[in-house]
């Protein structure tokens, strides 16, 4: 019987198999970060270990790194003493550290693909949920809690199990206005936010295939959102052509090495997985989040649900939903005034992303009530961004360019949204309070989120983009 | 380095019955900025417990001296999102040895059980069962047995076998570590290593 993708790699990678415990998984790569990391090295400390490779770990500096002014001392007391704790730790054990001011910082799920440090076929780590994203070159990545990046730290390795494997696959066309964000919303709208829970899967089809490097790390980058424990889509060109050239990447013979064991990365023809499921990609419109989990979206021209529609147990967290996000059910989102647009965060804060976003707002103008951010995902995104002139674009628009980091989508740093605010956000979490204290979270497309931005209310963005001389 | 050793329980139980509570309500991110392991359960989960002003919200369950115990009983798929373990830590730390729900997210169930902390899985039947026996009477007492993987309810007799991994299971008993384990196979690694 043929294998899946993700066993070949997992199987490459187990140090030891033995019944009745995990198996020991050896990680290539494990990115660490400065807010679950520090209780991590303290643990070394106690033990007496080093790092075990630290070659095979990277740092950043991002969660709580403030968007403007990196260049000063960070002023919240707090955060500041976090990032510098990670600059001593990483001088102490020896770990590269991209922090502030480095060329090369940013948000970990950014920064390594686009250094090349993702490729396909390795296993990563980070203790961070959305290191599923790595998952989009073909490779096993998913998130730790802390004791595991002790773990990590201390032996390259990982105790786990095995989960199931399931297959999501997506056949046809994309519609205008509808892109990667958008059919990751509606997977997640239609499975829950729960349906992926123990599972790791593998994104197919030729909608998926469609997709740039970009786009197919925005759908593995919400795989979290389902409770899977990962996602990851074969490599192919799209693939091998964005990896080849970049920083870390391997080069000359051991690219060829490399490409040539690359190409044997796929889920065989007759490999079996657990739960298989298959999406149109006809049916996908621009989506929004209207509750408080990524699981309660609909299409843009559709209607919160009723609460008699929902399963009688779960009205009570239903109506505490809406509640929070005062909202009514039945209502349609269209229209929906907004009072501010974060374009950022892991999911979408890549350079085609900022590109998309610069190309719909040139010539239009934000409303003047919104407050519209764009947060790059990394010093490398800022700086192509401002190579290419998209910084004048957004300026003219009224839009926010700032330095890079997780900024609004988390709201360690002073990116906050205010309180009882409505924030159209690219990110990938709805949470209560995910913004800031009792913000309140849509979650869209950058495309979406631009548009809301220019109107000041939730708009369905195929309107200006079949009519743009209209506007 | 050996861990907390689980001794089996025998307690009120604190219901919370909303489904898919996320890390972010059992402690959100703005509280992460500590760097040790101790005193995130003051702020376990802060928003639904204190207004912005720090007054605590009378209605919320944790804020009711009705309710204690070393058991928190919450709905469906408890502990999605963010992978922070800082909500194991502060539900620790808060006084919590078990959480009962029908669901867990993958990524928080290792983390309590690397902490000590014990996810007790039961059918949603189960769940509404303990729901019902906290409702009636506040006191009643739920009991887990991790040796025989049971959870008993006092009030009305009823029990229920759960899962566990057997080397988790053995962890816990024994406060065995993972990292303990995975040196002792370090002539595996560094084989492994070589053969790459
Ligand atoms: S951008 Fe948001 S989701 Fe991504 S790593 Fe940062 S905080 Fe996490």
């Amino acid at each position: 019987m043929g294998k899946t993708l993700f066993d070949k790699i997992w199987d490459a990678h187990v140090v030891s198999s033995k019944d009745g415990f995990p198996d020991i998984l050896y990680i290539d790569t494990h990115f660490i970060h400065e807010v679950t990391s520090p209780q991590a090295f303290d643990g070394l400390r106690k033990r007496g270990l080093p790092v075990f490779r630290p070659r095979q770990t990277v740092a950043t500096a991002d969660h709580n790194v403030p968007t403007v002014d990196q260049h000063l001392p960070i002023k919240e007391e707090l955060s500041r003493f976090q990032v510098d704790t990670l600059t001593r730790n990483c001088n102490e054990f020896g770990v590269e550290l991209y922090g502030l001011g480095h060329p090369f910082q940013g948000i970990v799920h950014v920064i390594g693909p686009e250094l090349g440090i993702t490729v396909p076929g390795n296993t990563y780590v980070c203790g961070d949920s959305h290191t599923s994203t790595h998952g989009a070159f073909g490779a096993i990545a998913f998130g730790i809690g802390t004791s595991q990046v002790e773990q990590v730290m201390a032996t390259q390795c990982l105790l786990q199990s095995r989960p199931k494997r399931m297959k999501i696959e997506v056949n046809g066309k994309l519609t205008t206005g509808v892109g990667a964000k958008d059919i990751i919303l509606y997977i997640i709208s239609k499975i829950s936010a729960a349906g992926g829970t123990g599972y790791f899967v593998e994104y197919a089809g030729e909608t998926i295939r469609s997709l740039s490097m970009e786009g197919r790390m925005t759908i593995c980058n919400m795989s979290i959102e389902m409770g899977a424990r990962g996602g990851m889509i074969a490599p192919d060109d799209t693939t091998f052509n964005y990896v080849k050239d970049r920083e870390f990447a391997p080069k000359g013979e051991e690219w060829d090495k490399a490409l040539a064991y690359w190409k044997t990365l796929y889920s065989d023809i007759d490999a079996q997985f657990d739960k298989v499921l298959y999406f149109a990609a006809e049916d996908i419109e621009p989506m929004i989040t209207y509750g408080t989990n990524p699981g309660m979206g609909i299409g843009i021209t559709g209607h919160i649900p009723e609460t008699g529609a929902v399963e009688v147990h779960e009205q009570p967290s239903y109506k505490k939903a809406l509640n929070y996000m005062g909202l009514e059910d039945g209502q349609t989102l269209l229209d929906k005034p907004i009072d501010y647009v974060f374009i950022g965060s892991c999911t979408n804060s890549r350079i085609e992303d900022l590109r998309q976003v610069a190309e719909f707002v040139k010539g239009r103008t934000k409303a003047a009530h919104v407050t519209a951010w764009i947060v790059p995902g990394s010093k490398q995104v800022e700086q192509q961004a401002i190579r290419e002139g998209l910084d004048k674009v957004f300026e003219a628009s009224g839009f926010h360019l700032r330095e890079p980091g997780c900024s609004a989508c988390l709201g360690m740093n002073e990116d906050k949204i205010p309180a009882g605010k409505y924030c159209v956000s690219t990110s990938n979490r709805n949470f209560e309070g995910r913004q800031g204290p009792n913000a309140r979270t849509f979650l869209a497309s950058p495309l979406t989120a631009a548009a809301a931005a220019i109107t000041g209310r939730i708009t369905d963005v195929r309107e200006l983009l079949e009519e743009p001389e209209l506007i | 380095m050996a861990t907390k050793i689980f001794k089996n329980i025998q307690s009120p139980a604190v219901p919370l019955p909303v489904e898919n509570i996320d890390t972010d309500q059992i402690i959100p991110a703005r509280f992460l900025k500590a760097t040790t392991r101790d005193g995130f359960g003051s702020n376990l989960f802060r928003d639904w417990r204190y207004e912005s002003d720090g007054q605590p919200k009378a209605d919320f369950v944790l804020n009711q001296p009705l309710y204690s115990g070393k058991i928190l009983v919450a709905g469906k798929n408890f502990g999605c999102g963010s992978s922070r373990e800082h909500a194991a830590w502060a539900l620790a730390d808060y006084g919590f040895d078990v959480v009962v729900s029908s669901f867990f997210a993958d990524i928080f169930k290792g983390n309590a059980l690397n902490n000590g902390l014990l996810p007790v899985q039961v059918s949603d039947g189960f769940l509404e069962s303990i729901f019902a026996a906290i409702e009636k009477d506040a006191h009643t007492l739920v009991e887990v047995d991790l040796e025989k993987q049971t959870i008993f309810l006092h009030h009305s007799g009823k029990e229920e076998t759960f899962e566990i991994n057997p080397y988790k299971k053995a962890c816990l008993i024994n406060g065995y570590d993972d990292i303990d384990y995975i040196l002792s196979n370090k002539e595996l690694i560094e084989e492994f290593e070589s053969n790459q």
